[in-house]
């Protein structure tokens, strides 16, 4: 079946854009999901959510490298059933999330298969949030502070460059997801630089090399391919290095940001960094 | 470079392209004949004035911008300085091979609720006579005069709202247009036709998914049959001596699950050998029985003439390297030449079978390779110089998770999801060399990631291919040493071909939404 997989870029996007917005402005005319409640609905829905979501979203709708927990009460673009509809089928412009029909693989959901995918996720959700915020304020202090955070992470426009920009990871990622890559940053890397057309985005990846001359330098791949590789330092120094000139190359799936034990950083600390980075992906 | 000479001379020579030209279109080393560039399948290139030791003077001569979005895997056909090719959503185009200027365009009107799998793609032209012959989206099979661009036939192969489309390069054999149709992925009955060159009209049909009271349905439950896919997307090969068509199928639908369908679903999977006037099974052989994984073995099936053997090769998509008799379709080898996990043993013939362990889960689990598979549908090559089999192959492992979906006619029928891994390695992207005698790895070149990119060899001895990062990369065809790279600035799905004109060696490959022509300065 598949020979390769595609997210949004067929050229037809802008056609089915132009007709699911017509069919959704039918749907959405009822503002209430024809299924809500309806177990049934909810069991098939799990299973169309498995098939055109989760690879972004996670078995169980609990958020996975690229798309946020979707178990959340509270959802960024879509409260109410009808919103959601209207997200499902024309995607989120500026984001990963794309228009239904438009990741290269035929004709997309019926009306009635998205309403099945909303009464899934209304079925998993979590009514009350899990975990009330914590001192979001002394979070945005470690952050800027003792912690050491934005040595190498921004919110905001504000930090530093090393890392990913944090300012709406708070929005995309799970808790759980924040808590395990503070604690263990190597176990999944980030996603980076995502070119057109090509697979997979960069990740975070640690690359170490030795110069012609003997210098060494350690830093994050900004890209990489077989014959040249663009790398970041700690110093945020830039250095764009032809491979075949070098001495040696290195690259490993060791992050450069430290591990963050408990005894680093606290359970109740990291949840307060948690809390501010949630609390600002909410502005 | 003596071969040239015929058709350099002549700038403007054209004739017909004759089914004998076809045969022996190793006597035109300067043209590009077919999908593969001859019908063994091997392409590769006698030309040999790009050599290992001027490659790296190799520069771009022209960039033709198809204006097209998505993925290009067209592969060109060159005939007498005129560059045939096709981009997405049918478009089809004749450049001038010397300048990258266009003779003529030709843009299909396709209908707004097409079928296509995975983009809208399409991997090039057929020629025969003074016609090009294309497979469109919307299931339809049409001739254009080579000349303008215009339609001469167009016809309806069949339905394209039940998920019918065609993304293949067709292969003109005799007075025939070989076509295979696509849509494993909507639960289609695939099928490979055989359409009249003169007139469109439909000669034969070969139903890869057999009906009741045919030999091969007692391998589908029940009705199973009727949504068995089985789709046939992607160029089969021809042998003149034999007058045999060899053609590969893809994967029974619905591709992840087994269940409803109990048996080894003839003839998803599998590689046929059709008489090419009659359309009539000689033999098949089936790589994956019952395939739960999305395995479609429709990739090219090489032929390799060795020591006295008529033999052909194919890199499955399941990670095995199999060797059969080209005339009775018998396995001669089955070796491993990626990450393997679903078979530990053999059946009485020698073929791989899959452990049970290896079906996908309603919970999900790891399997590898994964759903896209040790290759696709890359097209591969075979240096009768090096006597190796070159092919782009990842390693990937995929979690295989079903999820029951009841077949809608026209809607997605997978049956199943598959994700990433996480406990498996990063993936891993390689260029392969494979001795087809032992089925060993002999060298390999690692890719920054893994690329869709085809190979192609020459009598220079060098394979060319493309990556994921953009380049386009010219490799010792003995040692697997990169010689010399360009950043073509998108990710390769194509297949190169080499061709020349008024004397001179052109390598062409597509990358991004263009196509890119490379010779020495």
């Amino acid at each position: 079946m598949v020979d390769s997989s595609e997210v949004g870029r067929s050229s037809a996007r802008l056609l089915l854009l132009a007709m699911m917005a017509a069919a959704s402005v039918l749907c959405t005319a009822d503002d209430r999901n024809p299924l809500a409640g309806d177990p049934r609905a909810a069991k098939a829905g799990e299973y169309e959510f498995r098939i055109n979501c989760a690879l972004c979203h996670g078995l169980g709708a609990h958020g996975g490298g690229r798309g946020p927990d979707l178990t959340r009460a509270q959802k960024k673009h879509a409260r109410s059933d009808a919103a959601m509809f209207q997200t499902i089928s024309n995607g989120i412009p500026g984001t990963a999330m794309p228009a239904n029909g438009t990741n290269g693989q035929g004709v997309g959901m019926t009306d009635e298969e998205i309403w099945q995918i909303i009464t899934y996720i209304r079925s998993v959700e979590v009514k009350a949030p899990a975990k009330p915020l914590r001192n979001a304020v002394h979070g945005k202090q470690l952050f800027y502070g003792d912690a050491n955070c934005s040595l190498c992470h921004m919110v905001e426009g504000k930090g530093g460059r090393l890392g990913p920009d944090l300012t709406a990871v708070g929005g995309s990622r799970t808790r759980d997801a924040i808590v395990d890559s503070v604690r263990n940053p190597s176990r999944r890397l980030a996603w980076g630089l995502t070119e057109a057309t090509k697979e997979f985005p960069q990740e975070y990846e640690t690359v170490t090399v030795v110069t012609a001359d003997g210098r060494q330098i350690k830093g994050v791949a900004l890209n990489e391919d077989s014959f040249s590789v663009q790398v970041m330092d700690a110093n945020e120094q830039v250095y764009l290095l032809d491979k075949q000139k070098l001495r040696s190359f290195q690259k490993s799936r060791d992050s450069m940001m430290p591990k963050y034990d408990a005894d680093v950083l606290s359970d109740k600390d990291l949840e307060d960094i948690v809390s501010y980075l949630i609390s600002e992906s909410a502005k | 470079m003596v071969c040239l000479a015929g058709a350099l001379l002549a700038g403007q020579a054209h004739g017909q392209v004759t089914f004998e030209r076809l045969v022996n279109s190793g006597k035109e080393p300067q043209n590009w004949l077919t999908y593969s560039g001859d019908y063994s399948g091997k392409r590769f290139s006698t030309l040999d004035q790009i050599t290992v030791t001027n490659v790296n003077s190799l520069v771009a001569k022209w960039v033709y911008q198809t204006g097209a979005t998505g993925k290009l895997e067209t592969s060109p056909l060159v005939v007498d300085g005129i560059l045939y090719a096709t981009a997405q959503d049918d478009r089809a185009f004749a450049l001038d091979a010397r300048t990258g200027r266009p003779i003529w365009l030709y843009q299909r009107q396709l209908p707004g609720d097409i079928r296509p799998c995975c983009g809208r793609v399409n991997r090039g032209l057929a020629i025969l006579g003074d016609k090009v012959f294309l497979g469109t989206l919307d299931a339809h099979v049409i001739a254009l005069d080579a000349k303008t661009g215009n339609v001469v036939w167009d016809v309806v192969a069949a339905d394209y709202r039940t998920g019918n489309s065609f993304t293949v390069a067709p292969l003109a054999v005799k007075d025939l247009v070989v076509i295979g149709i696509s849509g494993g992925e909507y639960g289609v009955r695939g099928f490979i036709d055989a359409y009249d060159a003169a007139t469109g009209a439909r000669k034969w049909r070969f139903n890869t998914v057999p009906g009741p009271g045919e030999p091969g349905n007692e391998t589908w439950e029940g009705d199973s049959w009727k949504t068995g896919g089985a789709p046939a997307w992607n160029t089969g090969t021809y042998d003149p001596v034999t007058n045999q068509v060899f053609w590969p199928t893809g994967n029974p639908s619905p591709s992840n699950r087994g269940e409803g369908r109990a048996g080894d679903n003839l003839y998803s999977n599998s590689l046929l050998a059709l008489n090419t006037d009659t359309g009539k099974m000689n033999w098949y052989f089936q790589f994956t029985k019952h395939d739960e994984h999305d395995w479609d073995a429709t990739q090219v099936p090489v032929m390799i003439d060795s020591g006295g053997k008529h033999l052909i090769a194919q890199a499955d998509r399941n990670g095995y390297f199999y060797v059969l008799d080209r005339a009775t379709g018998k396995l001669i080898s089955a070796t491993a030449y990626g990450k393997v996990t679903w078979s530990d043993s053999r059946d009485a013939e020698g073929r791989p079978i899959a452990k049970k362990e290896a079906s996908p889960t309603l919970e999900g689990h790891t399997v590898c390779p994964g759903a896209l598979g040790t290759t696709n549908f890359m097209a591969p090559t075979f240096d009768p110089q090096t006597d190796l089999f070159y092919v782009t192959a990842r390693d990937q492992c995929d979690i295989f998770s079903t999820a029951p979906q009841p077949y809608e006619a026209g809607h997605a029928y997978y049956g199943s999801a598959y994700f990433p891994s996480e406990e498996a390695e990063p993936y891993r992207g390689f260029l392969k060399a494979i001795d087809p005698a032992g089925g060993q790895v002999k060298w390999k070149f690692e890719h920054t990631s893994p690329t869709w990119s085809g190979v192609l060899s020459t009598a220079g001895g060098l394979v060319f291919t493309g990556d994921a990062e953009g380049n386009f990369i010219a490799l010792d065809a003995a040692s697997g040493k990169p010689l010399w790279h360009f950043q073509m600035g998108g990710a390769v799905y194509a297949a190169p071909i080499a061709f020349a004109v008024d004397g001179k060696e052109y390598v062409a490959i597509a990358a991004g939404s263009a196509l890119y022509a490379f010779g020495l300065p």
